[in-house]
């Protein structure tokens, strides 16, 4: 049984003239917090609406735990939670009763007192009144009842759509938390999201995606492996000869009294021909950033930005 | 360089600059115009098949009824038909039956459709453009823009009356154009008919403050409407010309025009002043309440719910048992009512205008309690027709606002989802052909000292079941295959009620009156029904089900 909960390969999938997905991988691997990341219109949630079958994919596989995603859409869904970006509820329910409702469509059996326990716990978690009629709920509030719903069945895989547009930072949290439990627990969670810290916070491993295909994906450390760190040192000679080193960017001096502060970004790659150099200049002080995933999307997305605005 | 949103801004405060001391019901009203031209931009598709669909049908109807009643000797056999109960309450005050012409028949049999179908447009389009805004959030965005509170009530109050003038104007065109009516009476009628839908539009306005939901704005103007209906009925068959009841029902306020016979013009003053009163009630209730709140306010409910709510139909049925409930209500309330005329007295009346002349003895036959008791359950079987089409559609938003994806991305099948939804609308639908049909129908009849078979209802309601079974499969199939063309539905189920009402009056070609499933129903119990038919019908259910559930199971879903 060591099916991977999410395979996607070449994934291709249009509406029309327009392509949604050109040729998408995704894998989830068992225990495994996957980020998927991608701006708006990327084709996360089209991805994400293949991998229900509820949407069939023109060519391509989209397995979850090695079944068919289309043709297993139903005992698949036993092993899943799915929370939408924006959820809508039945507006005459309240929030308890569609929690239950969604709930009982997931689990035919199961332990009615413990369910009940753990659905309290959960309300309080995140801070929800159940007896609100949907309609009268905002949007956060909407989101909470389908997180709610999504912790309450204990599924091998979670899949979260932007789970956390709505929610305010101390829900963020209680978002946060509860995906760490489930991963300690050795669950399987899909997140996509254009939230960067969030998936930095939480994910093993993530998957940027442009223009329904992956552009990028490994572990943190292996993206942050090509990526720049941001290094502030603070010298008292004169630090010209760093600027020539290959693999340096960005470099900004300031002449103080003793001492001269150098900020500059290098390749990862290039980091020990910098500190070779450093070592010359009679080092006070080194601070030294690891790239963030801000840097890495921007890289990824700069390019698409700078063409637009040369385009304007 | 202008952006679109400044240039709202821009036009939209309270630009006529008017002195400081008016400025508050200037400011109210501030962006009207620009509402007003968005409205209709947004709406005229609707309101242009709705209008213009009611003005063929004026003409074609009066250019019809005098190709097929061409002597004076036709219209009386006609007007002979209408003065019993069943004629009245389906008609009018029976002004002219002395001399029926053509005007006169148009008003006391058309006026009432026209009203109700004109109502009906007004009633959804103000709620569509009021509530329906608001609760979807989206008139927040508006009215954060220098607009007025009532500036979205008045702009959709204005495009109704947009639409109703150009039916009016239309309508009477053809009616003197073609029609070959008094201009001066077609004129007030269709004023009447315009001023009285605009009534139900002013009452829209009002239930539109009092519910947070559109649906439940507009179910309480059609709960309004109804009334209207039923109390205009009665009025007018306690006294010939209307009694005192009928002036109630604003409805009448056109039908006592008494257009074609001896015009009036000052029943219309009636609807004029519930008009301006409805909207100084709606204005006065909406400055009472914040944006996007209601004056009823809703309850809280379970924090669990009952276990009876598991699975798709618990659910369908939870969301549709009110309308059920009010449709149910409904029924009863007309059709209860309608078994009481079958008594004593009103069976030999009945059997008084059979014996009239050959036209009535056609449309009653030999036994005229049958042909009375099939009219009935024709109307309901009509009424359960509009309910099912309405609640079958509702499974379009369930899909497109995303409920359905989240329901299916459980352990639930597209085929048992699809099922449960059409199986609530089959079982609302038997339940109004039996309960709110056949027995009270019966029970009426059992009171008033009449024998009436409840076996005989009960099959004609089962036959009408069959038919309404073939118009959920095909609104499903359509759902299935064409979601896009979901709204089609309402043509099949327009088919079914225009082939039965002026099927032959229309002279409607054959081929085109198979196509309604009531068709095949016939005239039971005044006509014996053909087993075979009923066969079909069930037949064609089974295999336009199967073709539903096929598609459905297909294609991709709209996930919102």
């Amino acid at each position: 049984m060591s099916q991977n909960p999410v395979d996607i390969i070449d994934l291709h999938k249009s509406f029309g003239s327009v392509k949604a997905l050109d040729g998408l991988q995704l894998t989830v691997r068992p225990g495994e917090v996957a980020g998927f990341l991608g701006p708006n219109g990327a084709g996360k949630s089209t991805t994400i609406r293949v991998l229900l079958g509820l949407q069939r994919p023109d060519s391509g596989t989209a397995k979850l735990f090695g079944g068919d995603a289309w043709n297993d859409a139903v005992a698949l869904h036993r092993r899943l939670a799915y929370v939408p970006g924006d959820v809508s509820l039945w507006p005459n329910l309240t929030g308890g009763e569609a929690i239950d409702y969604l709930t009982r469509l997931h689990t035919t059996s199961g332990n009615r007192a413990q369910l009940k326990r753990r659905k309290a716990a959960l309300l309080e978690h995140f801070e929800l009144d159940p007896t609100k009629k949907a309609r009268t709920y905002s949007k956060g509030n909407r989101q909470k009842v389908a997180l709610v719903a999504a912790f309450l069945v204990d599924p091998e895989l979670y899949i979260f759509d932007e789970p956390t547009s709505g929610l305010d930072p101390l829900m963020e949290a209680v978002f946060t938390d509860n995906v760490q439990q489930v991963k300690n627990a050795g669950k399987s969670v899909l997140l996509s999201s254009h939230i960067l810290s969030e998936v930095e916070k939480l994910c093993d491993t993530v998957t940027i995606i442009r223009s329904g295909r992956t552009v990028e994906s490994g572990t943190l450390a292996e993206l942050r492996h090509l990526t720049r760190t941001t290094v502030s040192v603070l010298v008292a000679q004169d630090p010209a000869a760093i600027t020539t080193i290959p693999g340096v960017h960005d470099v900004t001096t300031t002449v103080g009294s003793g001492a001269t502060r150098v900020d500059l970004s290098v390749d990862n790659a290039r980091m020990g021909a910098v500190l070779t150099a450093l070592t010359r200049l009679d080092v006070r002080g080194l601070t030294a950033t690891p790239p963030s995933l801000e840097e890495l999307f921007m890289r990824h997305y700069g390019s698409e930005r700078d063409l637009e605005a040369v385009s304007r | 360089m202008s952006a679109p949103t400044l240039d709202v801004a821009r036009r939209a405060p309270a630009g006529r600059t008017a002195p400081p001391q008016t400025s508050a019901s200037a400011a109210a009203l501030a962006g009207t115009g620009y509402l007003l031209r968005f409205m209709l931009r947004r709406n005229w598709v609707r309101l242009t098949v709705w209008t213009g669909a009611l003005v063929l049908f004026c003409g074609y109807y009066v250019v019809a009824i005098s190709a097929v009643y061409v002597t004076a000797a036709d219209r009386q056999n006609r007007a002979a038909a209408m003065t019993n109960a069943g004629g009245t309450l389906l008609a009018g005050p029976g002004y002219g039956l002395e001399n029926y012409t053509i005007g006169a028949m148009f008003t006391n049999e058309m006026a009432l459709w026209l009203i109700a179908l004109l109502a009906t447009m007004n009633i959804l389009q103000i709620a569509r453009n009021t509530r329906a805004e608001e609760a979807s959030g989206r008139s927040e965005l508006v009215r954060a823009l220098p607009v007025g509170r009532h500036a979205a009530s008045v702009a959709a109050f204005l495009v109704v009356v947009i639409a109703d003038v150009a039916f009016v104007v239309f309508g009477s065109a053809l009616l003197i154009g073609p029609g070959q009516l008094a201009p001066a009476d077609t004129f007030t009628l269709m004023t009447g008919v315009g001023l009285t839908a605009l009534v139900f539009a002013g009452i829209t306005t009002v239930t539109s403050q009092l519910t947070v939901h559109s649906r439940a704005a507009s179910g309480l103007a059609f709960a309004v409407l109804a009334a209207a209906v039923l109390i205009r009925g009665i009025g007018d068959i306690q006294e010939r010309h209307g009694s005192w009841l009928s002036w109630f029902s604003p409805i009448a306020w056109t039908q006592q025009t008494r257009a074609y016979v001896d015009v009036r013009l000052w029943p219309l003053a009636v609807s004029l002043v519930a008009i301006v009163v409805a909207l100084a009630a709606g204005a006065a209730l909406a400055s009472r309440r914040d944006h996007g709140g209601a004056l009823l306010q809703g309850r809280i409910g379970r924090a669990d719910a009952a276990p009876s709510l598991a699975g798709p139909f618990a659910l369908v049925f939870r969301q549709q048992r009110g309308t059920l409930l009010w449709w149910l209500v409904g029924c009863v309330a007309m059709f209860g009512p309608a078994g009481l005329f079958l008594g004593a007295d009103s069976g030999s009346a009945i059997k008084d205008i059979a014996g009239q002349n050959s036209l009535t003895a056609e449309i009653f036959g030999s036994d005229p309690i049958a042909a009375f008791l099939a009219i009935m359950m024709l109307h309901n079987a009509l009424a359960v027709a509009v309910f099912t089409t309405a609640a079958v559609l509702r499974v379009k938003p369930e899909e497109d606002e995303g409920r359905l994806g989240l329901s299916l991305s459980r352990a639930l099948s597209r085929t048992s989802s699809l099922l449960a939804h059409l199986a609530v609308a089959g079982i609302g639908a038997l339940v109004l052909l039996l309960l709110g049909g056949a027995l009270p129908l019966w029970v009426g009849t059992l009171l008033s000292g009449s024998d009436t078979s409840l076996l005989v209802l009960l099959t004609s309601g089962g036959a009408f079941a069959l038919g309404i079974g073939v118009l959920i499969a095909f609104t499903a199939v359509l759902y299935a295959w064409l979601p896009k063309a979901t709204p089609l539905a309402w043509v099949l189920c327009g088919l079914v009620i225009v082939e039965r009402f002026f099927g032959s009056v229309l002279d409607m070609p054959t081929v085109i009156k198979a196509l309604s499933p009531f068709y095949w129903v016939g005239n039971y119990p005044k006509d014996p029904i053909d087993p075979v038919n009923l066969i079909g019908l069930g037949a064609a259910t089974a295999v336009l089900l199967a073709l539903a559930v096929t598609g459905f199971r297909r294609r991709d879903i709209n996930a919102g």
